[in-house]
């Protein structure tokens, strides 16, 4: 091979090596690393990553859920059957338990997603966890997008903009004292397209809902939301069957679903490819509340 | 496939850097709908006739209300064979950190400079810092072409003004790109009232240029990682398996290849190359693979794996330049932590001799390095490093200076007199 093109890498690998250095590096340089993992696509294509990066050894870590008792039963069935495959042990931080017990208060629009740091917070302290891998992308939104690979969370969790380390080459500093904590974010430089992409070349299985499928929903703010048990139409929100699917997997409460005719991952990435609304502007109420939002629920340590 | 290009984007305050981050991404049609309604809805709240792509750009709320940008910000855009990511480097705060940052990774600095001032201070800091940081290609825009009525003679003098700092620095290869980025001229569509420039757009520009590092030519530099050992596979094949992870940090290693351990001086020869998905009998930069060698020389993570051919010498002492990030001022005797590829090790900083006066090209006495300092220093190790000139090598050239007890990035270090080896006084 004298050819200089075949020596380059295409995009898709390019970030595939890159994502396995940054996943390697935690996998050498900390004591307790733990993955998030929700069964969302973004960290199924990070979990098996992980995977990949340490082959043929086992993954020398864990994963944790931070449930907020309103997923999606396939969602959780996925998460289930996916660690069982694997034979990773699966923490979850039950967001129920702590309303249970008074510890967290609903909130008055029922979403749960602000309530998940908490949670989130407590697991890490309780496990000394000292390297979170988290799958946020950087083209996801504008706090995400000043967000650095390697990010340091003070001991209340905290991520504090303006004192960010300079991050050099590719030269990742993980150095962080007692109590606190790094949070690493392999997909830094993936688009919602190249994780689409990648899931088709990898052929990663995913849950159904991310593929077009019947369901009954009702429409509120302008999104399309399942009908189930945490998710309720009111008064004058009426239900009808239609063929939608999934960009994100979250609460379902405040995760909305696209009408889409996208049956197989070719269909995705075709229709992720011409889509013209962004991820979360498409289906995320809670990011939609203030323009800031991410931004503050980032600084209280959220993921 | 497409591929990848890596750019940092940097100017002084109101060179329009963001209209024209802005423009690239629209005209690229990477702003999707949702993101523009919401810059027109602000646009025209604050009395805009049209939507303003400076917005597109607009940072974090914090920044808003304390008017300034604290942070490089990261943005992607796609055409139909090459992806970007684009460094946003703002430039009025923290300049050299935020500068420095950005070019470390990036293939192509793309530098602003208003038609109206041409070459400023700002100008010459960002030039140096991208030829310091050894950046492959520099693209400077000439924005705001519209004020000077598209006038080919006033562009044609700031492109020489641009050329001949550039030469100062040593940068060979500056490319110069008359723009307006607010109108859209020669971004994503060749204007046609710039008659007298038959050269490419910014964008068509950054389609064609050759991302970084050349596998074919450069020597194998293979920092380890981790060593991989299943020993408790259920699997019985891997039962002996022992394999070292790390990513080709420059050059390309074939099965075969005899290949010297650092800083042991052991030699071995590759056998097998592998991945999850199978067994390569080639790898090259910067693939992120696991190699097998012939014999156990006991390598571990930190070490480096080099051709044979080409064999960096490991030292202790390090002379080398530092891009000084830290508010706290470096003293002589300075007890620090360096990072190099995958090796951590203790430091003093032995001397410090100087600190960079970019106007003149030249190092002036300096006994201390304050932050944006560029300054040369001398380093000793407590364990030998392959440290390689950073002018040579861009991957074993380069190290961080962190500090031991806070844990902060103080310093991008690069082995070696990295700016003044190669710049030319200017003249």
């Amino acid at each position: 091979m004298t050819d200089t093109d075949t020596r380059r890498l295409t995009q898709l690998q390019w970030l595939e090596s890159e994502a396995i250095h940054i996943i390697r590096e935690v996998g050498a340089e900390f004591e307790r690393p733990v993955l998030l993992f929700s069964g969302g696509k973004d960290s199924v294509v990070m979990l098996h990553l992980a995977v990949k990066a340490f082959w043929p050894a086992p993954v020398p870590f864990g994963v944790l859920h931070v449930d907020t008792g309103h997923n999606f039963p396939e969602v959780l069935a996925f998460r289930d059957a996916t660690v069982e495959r694997l034979g990773i042990r699966l923490e979850v931080a039950s967001v129920q338990d702590y309303i249970d017990d008074g510890r967290l208060r609903e909130r008055a629009d029922g979403t749960r997603n602000p309530l998940q740091t908490q949670p989130l917070l407590d697991a890490i302290a309780g496990h000394r966890f000292d390297a979170v891998f988290g799958g946020g992308r950087r083209d996801e939104e504008k706090a995400r997008a000043k967000e650095r690979v390697f990010s340091l969370r003070d001991e209340f969790g905290q991520w504090d903009p303006r004192n960010q380390r300079p991050e050099l080459w590719n030269l990742y500093n993980g150095r962080h004292r007692p109590g606190e904590h790094v949070r690493v974010f392999p997909l830094s430089n993936w688009t919602e397209l190249d994780v689409w992409q990648y899931i088709a070349q990898e052929k990663i299985e995913l849950p159904g809902l991310y593929y077009a499928h019947e369901r009954e929903v009702f429409e509120r703010d302008g999104m399309l939301l399942a009908v189930g048990e945490h998710s309720q139409p009111r008064d004058g929100e009426t239900v009808e069957r239609r063929q939608v699917r999934y960009r994100t997997v979250g609460d379902m409460s405040c995760t909305g679903a696209v009408e889409s005719d996208a049956v197989t991952v070719a269909d995705v990435v075709t229709e992720v490819a011409a889509t013209r609304v962004t991820e979360r502007g498409a289906t995320r109420a809670d990011d939609r509340m203030s323009e800031a939002a991410m931004e503050d629920r980032k600084k209280e340590g959220y993921f | 496939m497409s591929t990848l290009l890596r750019l940092a984007t940097a100017g002084s305050v109101d060179d329009g850097k963001s209209t024209l981050v802005g423009r690239l991404l629209f005209d690229s049609k990477s702003v999707l709908a949702d993101q523009f309604d919401s810059i027109e809805r602000v646009s025209r709240d604050r009395g805009l006739a049209t939507a303003d792509l400076a917005l597109l750009t607009d940072g974090l709320r914090s920044e808003r209300e304390q008017g300034i940008t604290i942070d490089v910000a990261y943005r992607y855009f796609a055409t139909a064979n090459r992806s970007f990511i684009l460094a946003d480097c703002p430039g009025h705060v923290q300049y050299t950190r935020n500068t420095v940052t950005g070019a470390s990774t990036a293939d192509v600095v793309v530098l602003l400079v208003d038609v109206r001032h041409g070459v400023q201070e700002q100008t010459r800091r960002h030039l140096a810092v991208a030829s310091l940081l050894r950046v492959p290609h520099v693209v400077v825009v000439v924005n705001k072409i519209d004020l000077v009525d598209f006038d080919g003679g006033v562009y044609a003098d700031v492109a020489e003004q641009v050329q001949q700092t550039a030469r100062g620095l040593g940068l060979a290869d500056v490319t110069t790109v008359p723009v307006s980025a607010l109108e859209g001229d020669n971004v994503v569509t060749a204007s046609a009232r710039t008659p007298w420039y038959d050269g490419p757009t910014l964008l068509e520009l950054l389609e064609t240029l050759s991302p970084v590092g050349d596998p074919d030519v450069e020597p194998l530099r293979f920092p380890v990682q981790l060593v991989i050992r299943p020993q408790s596979a259920a699997d019985d094949r891997f039962r002996d398996y022992r394999g070292y992870a790390g990513q080709v940090a420059s050059g390309s290693v074939r099965v075969g290849d005899p290949v010297t351990a650092l800083p042991s001086g052991r030699t071995s020869t590759v056998v097998g190359i592998d991945t999850a998905d199978g067994e390569l009998t080639e790898a090259f930069a910067p693939q992120s693979v696991t190699l097998r060698l012939a014999d156990d020389i006991d390598l571990a993570r930190g070490d480096l794996l080099a051709g044979s051919d080409d064999v960096p010498v490991a030292t202790q002492d390090v002379e080398g330049t530092l891009a000084w990030l830290s508010d706290a001022p470096l003293h002589p005797g300075a007890r620090v932590l360096v990072k190099h590829g995958t090796r951590t090790v203790q430091a003093i900083v032995r001397t410090i001799d100087g600190v960079l006066d970019l106007d003149a090209a030249a190092l002036v006495p300096a006994t201390s390095l304050g932050l944006n300092d560029i300054g040369h220093v001398t380093l000793r190790l407590a364990q030998a490093v392959p440290a390689e000139q950073y002018t040579r090598s861009r991957s074993t050239g380069a190290f961080l200076v962190v500090d031991p007890q806070e844990g902060h990035t103080l310093a991008a270090g690069m082995v070696g007199d990295a700016l003044l080896a190669h710049a030319a006084p200017v003249g």
